[in-house]
């Protein structure tokens, strides 16, 4: 199985580290071709705008759209997570995003960064102990739609409950980075559990 | 559930989300929102660019509050901003604003000859700038998340970048060569603390995310930094002192991106304007040169 890393900006090296712990090679994609023969994607941490802005430019943004409409198993940490979303709210204008998780997130919504944090979660699927996450000025989960499945929420500082991981279908994303934190669990999950879904290619 | 802001983790993985990406100086609200749509990865809230601070003279400080507000309540990418070596008042007030990052900058008039800030009493994370790997080392003991070669700012040369670059990759090169029982000499040298000494010598970088600054000025300056080890770079004057500041920033972004393809970056560099005039730096006299503040 081929799983690329979105290498346009960000925090791609953490990714690639994390996934060959888990015995994958990744490789880094960028250009059409590239993305055309992978069998899974992730899309690092980094800026939305930046990654959106990167896509669009080098003609891989209808692609990327494309392959993850027809089930493209894809994981998204953070900017990821953004860019994964249907509807974004506090976005730039013009701001797009491939879309595929039928959520609607908050950019920044934790705060700026002297807000970042650090926080124990609990992962059903990921089982004990709970994982240490870090939130760089995350966005999180404002709404969900029917076939979205939280794995994880935590308490904003808005007094609500918000999820943090979420997956529907072949798409993970979570609002936090796990590839900073060396555990690796939610690369193991997206690997053995969501890529299962993938489709074969022609 | 136990929540902790201002970690190390916190501090340095902000900057691991900037990498591959360019962060530009601006003035004012109007250039962030054209930075940010050109694909800039943070903006750089300062008074004056370093090349008219160069052409102007007089002390450089911290920028206007009102000025940082207005330019975080234009976009939504990280803002970062100056304060003067060793002025932690500066810092404490960048800190209140809800600054991202704060530039312990030599471009600003330095407030301390002896001292920087104490990085560790800060919640936000610190940029500092560095010309060898003894001063990258001695910033992040005192608690840098990030470090930047300091390059000659508002010059538009790119010599004093590349100098400091190499500079500090070959020192980390020599490191990892090196017999453990000589490292504790090593570190005498570089007047660093050993346990980091120790730490780059293993893992071959720095501890930190490092980005590259000073004389940027091209598309292909941006990519030669990123083949020289850089995670990514500061633009300060090349963008808004070139004559079409809009293109000259995505061109810059796409060439940080693409930096090993050079079709790309002939592609990027074609009909920008004129670039920044610029300054060699061989024609600034040696106390005039911004690079030789800190210590």
């Amino acid at each position: 199985m081929k799983v690329g890393v979105l290498a346009l900006q960000g925090d791609i090296r953490e990714h690639f580290q994390a996934l060959q712990e888990c015995g994958v090679n990744p490789i880094a994609v960028r250009r059409p071709a590239e993305i055309e023969e992978i069998d899974a994607l992730v899309i690092p941490g980094g800026e939305s705008t930046t990654i959106a802005h990167l896509a669009a430019t080098f003609g891989v943004f209808d692609l990327i759209q494309d392959r993850i409409r027809a089930g493209l198993p894809v994981y998204g940490s953070c900017a990821g997570m953004i860019l994964l979303a249907d509807r974004v709210l506090d976005a730039i204008a013009g701001q797009r995003t491939f879309g595929g998780l039928d959520i609607t997130v908050r950019r920044n919504a934790f705060g700026r960064q002297v807000d970042s944090f650090e926080s124990d979660i609990t992962i059903a699927q990921l089982g004990t102990p709970a994982m240490r996450a870090v939130f760089i000025r995350a966005p999180w989960v404002e709404d969900v739609g029917p076939g979205v499945e939280v794995l994880a929420s935590v308490k904003a500082p808005d007094g609500r409950n918000h999820a943090v991981a979420v997956r529907q279908g072949a798409c993970l994303a979570t609002s936090f980075n796990p590839e900073l934190t060396g555990d690796n669990r939610i690369h193991r999950f997206f690997i053995a559990e969501v890529c299962k879904l993938a489709k074969p290619i022609k | 559930m136990s929540e902790t802001t201002g970690t190390g983790r916190v501090k340095r993985g902000m900057a691991e989300m900037l990498k591959g990406g360019v962060i530009m100086d601006v003035v004012n609200a109007e250039q962030a929102k054209i930075a940010e749509d050109a694909g800039a990865v943070a903006v750089m809230a300062l008074e004056r660019v370093p090349a008219d601070i160069r052409a102007q003279g007089g002390v450089a400080r911290m920028s206007d509050p009102d000025m940082i507000e207005k330019i975080k309540a234009a976009v939504s990418i990280p803002v970062m901003a100056k304060a003067r070596i060793g002025h932690f008042v500066e810092a404490q007030i960048l800190q209140s604003l809800g600054v991202d990052y704060i530039d312990e900058s030599e471009v600003l008039t330095p407030a301390d000859y002896e001292n920087h800030i104490d990085k560790w009493n800060f919640t936000v994370p610190f940029v500092c700038g560095a010309t060898n790997l003894g001063e990258a080392l001695r910033r992040i003991n005192e608690g840098a998340a990030m470090i930047r070669s300091k390059g000659e700012a508002g010059t538009g040369d790119i010599s004093q970048a590349v100098v400091h670059m190499r500079k500090i990759g070959g020192e980390i090169r020599r490191l990892t060569s090196m017999r453990e029982d000589e490292l504790y000499v090593a570190a005498k040298e570089m007047q660093a603390p050993f346990e980091l000494v120790k730490e780059v010598a293993q893992a071959g970088k720095l501890p930190v995310v490092m980005f590259s600054a000073g004389g940027i000025a091209t598309p292909s300056d941006a990519a030669l930094m990123m083949h020289l080890g850089a995670d990514g770079v500061f633009i300060g004057s090349g963008i808004f002192k070139s004559g079409d500041p809009a293109r000259r920033a995505a061109a810059c972004v796409k060439a940080t991106t693409f930096f090993d393809d050079p079709k790309v970056i002939a592609d990027a560099s074609r009909g920008l304007g004129d670039a920044m005039v610029g300054i060699s730096v061989a024609d600034i006299p040696a106390p005039h040169r911004l690079a030789e503040r800190g210590w």
